[in-house]
């Protein structure tokens, strides 16, 4: 394990996804998701305005540390709002 | 008529590369580097005998396939349940799952050549066949569930019920009855997995060094202080194709019965 | 079909799961875990944060490697695409022809990438190679090593006779599928011969197109040995594409943790490219079974 450079963020980051992914599937098989319309040009699924959302995440912060000399937190803070969106709009 | 020829003016042109490495191969080096000839004036069948005779040269060609066909059966193994699944049922994620399945034949193998090695190392299989098997099922698995969920769309559900009624378990019917109905599936899949895992370098160089080493990591020996030995390059070349013509030639009945890929 | 509600069908996915897990998803982590660090050995390492990312991103090189990518698979699908489907409608339908025509022209598919690299790299040597002979002798001033049209030029011919074979074997084998009784109708109604391609063979290729054209934009995008050993990423570093510059990056430098930030940024780049397509073409897809 020691050739894997574990560090606490990059921890972190992959435990949130997987108690996300958890999370979402125990959601889906207690109460399954209808796809809809929402501002989105495609119907989704519950599932699916996650992964656009984080895929889309990854992207905010890509062009944030790309373009910006903000904090990187400050592009956190964006994709959690952005996220907020899509899940209830989206 | 019209179609026929240009049919054969492209497989004149398509041959032409391959015809001129065959070419080379039979041409000592002094007349390769010598005048440009459009046959070789001194037939020659050394450079092929070389290699033949050589272990460290035909070794390489052992462990290419065997890695591949490794790869192809654990593939086809894991890949068959799978497909079957995604072909008849849904469940939670299954969508997802089948695009995160893609996503590994998205990833490149560069990116991941590196980490490969040093789990292979860490556990202990760097530099044998089983490394590179596995390390190619990141993208061969999820082409052969692919290919396969749409040849098993288009059995009809009847069958599998039928089977049902007339007592048969779930393994006994896959086995005897639904393998036998996605022959040509397994035929094309087959035939896919040969190739991208055939002529992968790049993982299949990093994972080895001597004992598993891929043929196309030794080609590389002929660029000696003395200049390039193209006739042995050449002849080498020439020997990683036939392995493939065969391929080709077994499964060439089930490519020409038509398939029905990428059903949903 | 419709398909069965059964979450039990998990069952059968777990063996391919824990596989590409195993291959997948823990390199992946470590990429992840080194491009945030600088790495001088086994025991020591240096928090580094986003800093490798910045880097990265602004790095003009990588930058113009990104773009030359786009610019390389966007052509070869432009060529490609068309010319296999025209191969595919050109190839012997029944007997020993057909048999012998698949064969034939599958076999580009079945070299391995550096050998492609190895015979295109001598058919273009002026002295030795017949495409490079051949335009010298007709006074072409053709030199791969120099000259970054000749060596875009002799790439793209290298892929295109590399990789539309497969968009050809596909179309055959989604022509193959279409009934006789569909021609026959065209037939009768007096249907001109490009009518038969639009309305009866086109809407059957489609499904086996989007495999092809998936194939084909994630393994030009990530396209390595063939350029590497036809010209090395020259003259300059104009033909250098994508995973050249990581590889020279990662191997050659052994630069760990900026050539796992560009890993990254790489990887999501395709990720979100042929997420589109395969959404775009999946839609289509329902849409039309919708009508249907």
């Amino acid at each position: 394990m020691s050739w894997m450079h574990w560090t606490g963020p990059t921890a972190g980051f992959f435990i949130s996804i997987a108690l996300i992914l958890t999370g979402m599937t125990v959601w889906q098989y207690f109460s399954p998701s209808v796809e809809r319309k929402g501002f989105l040009p495609i119907a989704t699924t519950r599932g699916d305005r996650l992964f656009i959302g984080l895929l889309t995440s990854a992207f905010i912060h890509l062009a944030y540390i790309g373009v910006t000399e903000f904090h990187v937190l400050v592009a956190t803070a964006v994709s959690v709002v952005w996220m907020v969106i899509l899940m209830r709009w989206g | 008529m019209k179609s026929r020829i240009a049919f054969i003016v492209y497989i004149v042109l398509m041959l032409l590369p391959i015809y001129w490495l065959v070419n080379m191969s039979l041409k000592t080096n002094s007349e390769i580097l010598g005048a440009l000839s459009f046959w070789p004036t001194n037939l020659t069948f050394d450079n092929y005998i070389n290699i033949l005779t050589d272990d460290s040269w035909y070794m390489g060609y052992v462990n290419s396939m065997t890695y591949v066909f490794m790869n192809m059966a654990i593939s086809l193994t894991v890949a068959l349940p799978a497909a079957y699944a995604f072909s008849r049922y849904k469940f939670v994620g299954d969508k997802h799952l089948f695009f995160w399945l893609l996503t590994n034949k998205m990833a490149p193998p560069a990116v991941f050549a590196l980490p490969f090695f040093q789990l292979y190392s860490s556990v202990g299989l760097f530099d044998t066949h089983i490394a590179v098997a596995l390390a190619h099922t990141l993208f061969n698995v999820a082409l052969a569930v692919w290919i396969l969920e749409g040849f098993m769309s288009g059995v009809p559900k009847e069958i599998d019920e039928t089977a049902y009624i007339d007592g048969y378990s779930f393994p006994r019917f896959f086995v005897k009855i639904y393998i036998p109905l996605i022959r040509s599936g397994i035929g094309v899949t087959a035939f896919f997995l040969f190739m991208f895992s055939w002529i992968e370098l790049l993982l299949a160089r990093t994972l080895t060094s001597t004992g598993a080493q891929p043929i196309q990591a030794i080609m590389t020996r002929t660029q000696g202080a003395s200049g390039i030995d193209w006739g042995t390059l050449a002849a080498a070349g020439v020997l990683t194709i036939v392995p493939g013509i065969a391929v080709v030639y077994f499964v060439r009945n089930h490519i020409a019965k038509g398939f029905a890929l990428g059903r949903t | 079909m419709n398909k069965i509600e059964n979450n039990k069908a998990w069952f059968f996915v777990i063996p391919v799961f824990v596989v590409v897990a195993f291959s997948a998803v823990i390199p992946l982590m470590t990429v992840v875990n080194y491009s945030v660090q600088d790495i001088f050995g086994a025991n020591s390492t240096f928090w580094t944060g986003t800093e490798w990312y910045r880097q990265m991103l602004r790095d003009p090189d990588l930058q113009a490697a990104l773009l030359r990518q786009f610019a390389f698979s966007f052509a070869i699908l432009a060529i490609e695409v068309p010319l296999g489907i025209g191969i595919a409608l050109l190839m012997p339908k029944k007997g020993w022809a057909a048999s012998a025509a698949l064969v034939l022209v599958a076999m580009p598919l079945l070299i391995p990438l550096n050998v492609v690299g190895t015979i295109w790299q001598i058919l273009a040597r002026t002295d030795i190679g017949l495409l490079g002979w051949s335009l010298s002798s007709i006074g072409v001033d053709y030199n791969i090593n120099a000259n970054a049209a000749d060596a875009w030029f002799t790439i793209i011919l290298m892929d295109v006779w590399h990789w539309t074979p497969l968009i050809a074997l596909l179309s055959y084998s989604g022509l193959r599928a279409i009934p006789d009784a569909y021609y026959q109708a065209a037939r009768i109604d007096r249907a001109s011969r490009w009518a038969v391609f639009r309305y009866i063979q086109l809407p059957k290729l489609s499904n086996v197109l989007v495999i092809g054209v998936l194939l084909r934009f994630m393994d030009s995008f990530m396209i390595y040995a063939e350029p590497f050993v036809l010209t090395g990423g020259g003259p300059g570093s104009s033909t250098t594409f994508l995973s050249q510059a990581l590889t020279t990056m990662a191997v050659g430098q052994f630069d760990l943790g900026p050539a796992a930030a560009f890993s990254i940024i790489y990887f999501l780049i395709i990720l979100a490219v042929s997420w589109v397509f395969y959404t775009a073409i999946m839609n289509a897809q329902k849409d039309k079974s919708a009508q249907q």
